[in-house]
């Protein structure tokens, strides 16, 4: 299993070297990273190039709505101590942009691909994977993904059809032990993170899940937080051999502690010891620029990326230790959803008191919900002028997707 | 709890708070005690009764099986029908406008009953209307226009007893030509947005049913940009 990757098909090696071919000439014509066009040339010219690409390779799946990158890169690192790893970089989480990364990287025996969860069942499909990592669920893009409850059941039945596949599974999360309840083979991660909203009632029978501390069981049916195998405990970890480890992690907040412990469990099923994992993936500091602090004029602003009501209440929870200043970049691009309702499951009053700029391109939408948060603010849609009017010193910058990415890139470029 | 303040009861946000509607009753309660009316938000939460002494209900959003579970919570604890017979004040969003009528039907062509609060039916479109509204509010019940966000299957057809909210100019809505209803207290829209920040003169009609005052405008420059931007993006 563990040898080189099969000799690729004629088909898929020429779709493959135009699709490489793209992707450079993307970058060289600055149209883009060339994280998708290289596998979206290649996907159009041998529709099953992503199952191709896979064979004969130990692939590692990871999907969920929230820290999905960081895990994936995590993970990729851990595995690392294996051989050489292929991976998908930059959120590119739909399968051209697999197909991107496993031709860059023909030869790597390992693949760690971060996959959108609406894909999940189409690329687990396709590249038979060894273990499989649901990290949460939780609403988010509502008009595009859909809803909770839909992706839950799709997520189950895509695991169900899985084949000698380890699912590492969330299990303080109601949704994911859901989608990961009937698999026949199962490692329970206590996270010790968890969006409750979406979870009053059982996804399986509809009864209302009772909780009582961290445990949770459904009173309708026999849905229930299983005995986890390893746990996330106060900035560290127990394996299933009860061995307490130090996280120690280079990364801020409770929620890079869970996507740790759940990369850690991941690893570890792929062969890696945990001491070993831990050690590589503690090193993991900017995630495609994620929590990378830039300098402009005097002020340090650290830029952190949130994209739906459970990413922004745990960033909010991080930025909450200082009293720093805080830029919030809000657009509501079809990459990031175009209905903002969710801005309102925002717990945004946390900032009363704070100095506050609402920016980007709906940032009326957010000055909106500010008001009504009795939150002192001004607005400047422009993200990089709003750091600028902020006091000298330490900013906080909180961006959702298309905001982030574009502020990120301009960000660089002024270096 | 002094009899003056306006209760807002807030109906079952773990079930129906999928799309931000808790948001109705953060803007409610905020217009009202900047005003200096005492308000407060009362979260019925799934498995508790619900109380028939609020001044006003707010139902949202919520996905199927959610709002399956919702209408029966509400029908086996009817403090929300016995509260309408005493003029309570009622805003129903999307699933809410789907269970007060008298049924709604799912795409697998199953009928369950509704509320019957006001007089509809629901059934499931052909396809699923995505995108922001603007409509011109009926027999000029507050200032529009009435803008939003729409995300649903479901399409109503309203009885002689209720009225549409509003006329659609832009978007989807209840048919494509009306959107919401309106039925002695109670008022439905399939808009999120949620429908109340974006529709400031809605939230003041509300208002001034459930505490029988006129209340004077307030001047939010935010909302009034927002309304402006939206209003241009959809045209």
């Amino acid at each position: 299993m563990n040898d080189s990757p099969a000799r690729l098909p004629l088909r898929t090696a020429a779709a493959v070297k135009l699709g490489n071919l793209s992707s450079t000439l993307s970058q060289k014509m600055g149209l883009g990273a060339g994280g998708m066009i290289g596998g979206r040339v290649a996907l159009k010219l041998d529709p099953q190039a992503l199952n191709r690409l896979t064979q004969g390779r130990r692939v590692a799946v990871v999907t969920g709505t929230n820290g999905k990158t960081t895990s994936t890169m995590m993970l990729a690192r851990a595995v690392g101590a294996l051989g050489e790893v292929a991976t998908n970089h930059s959120g590119a989480n739909m399968p051209d942009g697999h197909v991107t990364a496993l031709s860059k990287q023909p030869d790597a025996p390992y693949a760690v691909l971060e996959c959108d969860e609406a894909y999940f069942p189409a690329v687990a499909g396709a590249s038979n994977p060894s273990v499989a990592v649901i990290l949460n669920l939780s609403r988010d893009q509502l008009d595009r993904v859909g809803e909770v409850r839909t992706i839950e059941r799709s997520l189950r039945d895509a695991i169900n059809k899985l084949q000698n596949c380890t699912i590492v599974a969330n299990c303080d999360d109601v949704m994911v032990t859901s989608a990961a309840w009937n698999a026949s083979k199962v490692v329970w991660v206590a996270t010790g993170t968890g969006w409750h909203h979406d979870s009053a009632s059982c996804p399986r029978c509809g009864s209302p899940i009772q909780w009582q501390g961290e445990h949770w069981h459904c009173t309708g049916c026999d849905l229930a937080r299983p005995h986890p195998n390893w746990i996330t405990a106060d900035e560290a970890m127990i394996t299933p051999e009860h061995q307490k480890l130090e996280l120690r992690l280079t990364l801020p907040g409770k929620f890079n502690q869970a996507n740790a412990v759940m990369a850690s469990a991941a690893a570890h099923a792929m062969g890696v010891s945990a001491d070993e994992a831990v050690r590589r993936l503690r090193g993991v500091s900017n995630v495609s620029g994620r929590y990378r602090t830039i300098q402009r004029n005097g002020r340090s602003a650290r830029l952190l990326l949130s994209k739906n009501p459970a990413g922004w209440s745990e960033t909010l929870t991080v930025v909450k230790e200082a009293n720093h200043p805080a830029v919030l970049v809000i657009n509501a691009q079809e990459a990031d959803g175009r209905d903002l309702s969710w801005l309102w499951d925002v717990p945004f009053e946390r900032l009363q008191g704070r100095t506050v700029i609402a920016s980007g391109e709906r940032a009326t939408d957010l000055a909106v919900r500010l008001t009504y948060a009795e939150v002192q603010h001004t607005i400047v849609p422009d993200p990089l002028k709003a750091i600028d009017q902020m006091p000298q010193g330490a900013v906080e910058v909180i961006a959702n997707y298309t905001a982030f990415r574009d502020l990120n890139a301009r960000a660089a470029a002024d270096e | 709890m002094s009899e003056s303040t306006i209760q807002i009861a807030l109906v079952l946000p773990d079930l129906l708070g999928t799309y931000g509607d808790f948001g109705n009753a953060v803007v409610l309660e905020k217009r009202m005690t900047w005003r200096g009316i005492k308000a407060e938000i009362v979260p019925i939460n799934y498995g508790q009764p619900v109380p028939d002494s609020c001044d006003i209900y707010v139902v949202g959003g919520g996905e199927d099986t959610a709002q399956t579970l919702a209408v029966k919570h509400l029908r086996e604890h009817p403090g929300l029908q016995r509260a309408v017979t005493k003029n309570a004040v009622v805003l129903g969003v999307c699933a809410g406008i789907q269970i007060f009528g008298e049924s709604f039907t799912r795409a697998d062509n199953v009928t369950h009953p509704g509320m019957g609060l006001i007089d509809s039916t629901s059934h499931a479109g052909g396809s699923r209307a995505i995108g922001e509204v603007i409509a011109e509010p009926a027999d000029g019940l507050f200032a529009g226009p009435l803008t939003g966000f729409e995300n649903h299957q479901g399409r109503t057809v309203l009885g002689p007893a209720a009225r549409p909210l509003a006329h659609v100019k832009v978007g989807t809505g209840n048919d494509g030509s009306v959107e919401g209803a309106v039925q002695g207290r109670i008022v439905c829209t399939y808009l999120h947005g949620p429908v109340l920040p974006r529709n400031p003169a809605l939230a003041d009609m509300l208002i001034e049913w459930a505490t029988g005052t006129k209340v004077a405008p307030i001047d939010l420059p935010a909302v009034t940009a927002m309304r402006a931007e939206r209003v241009k993006a959809a045209s």
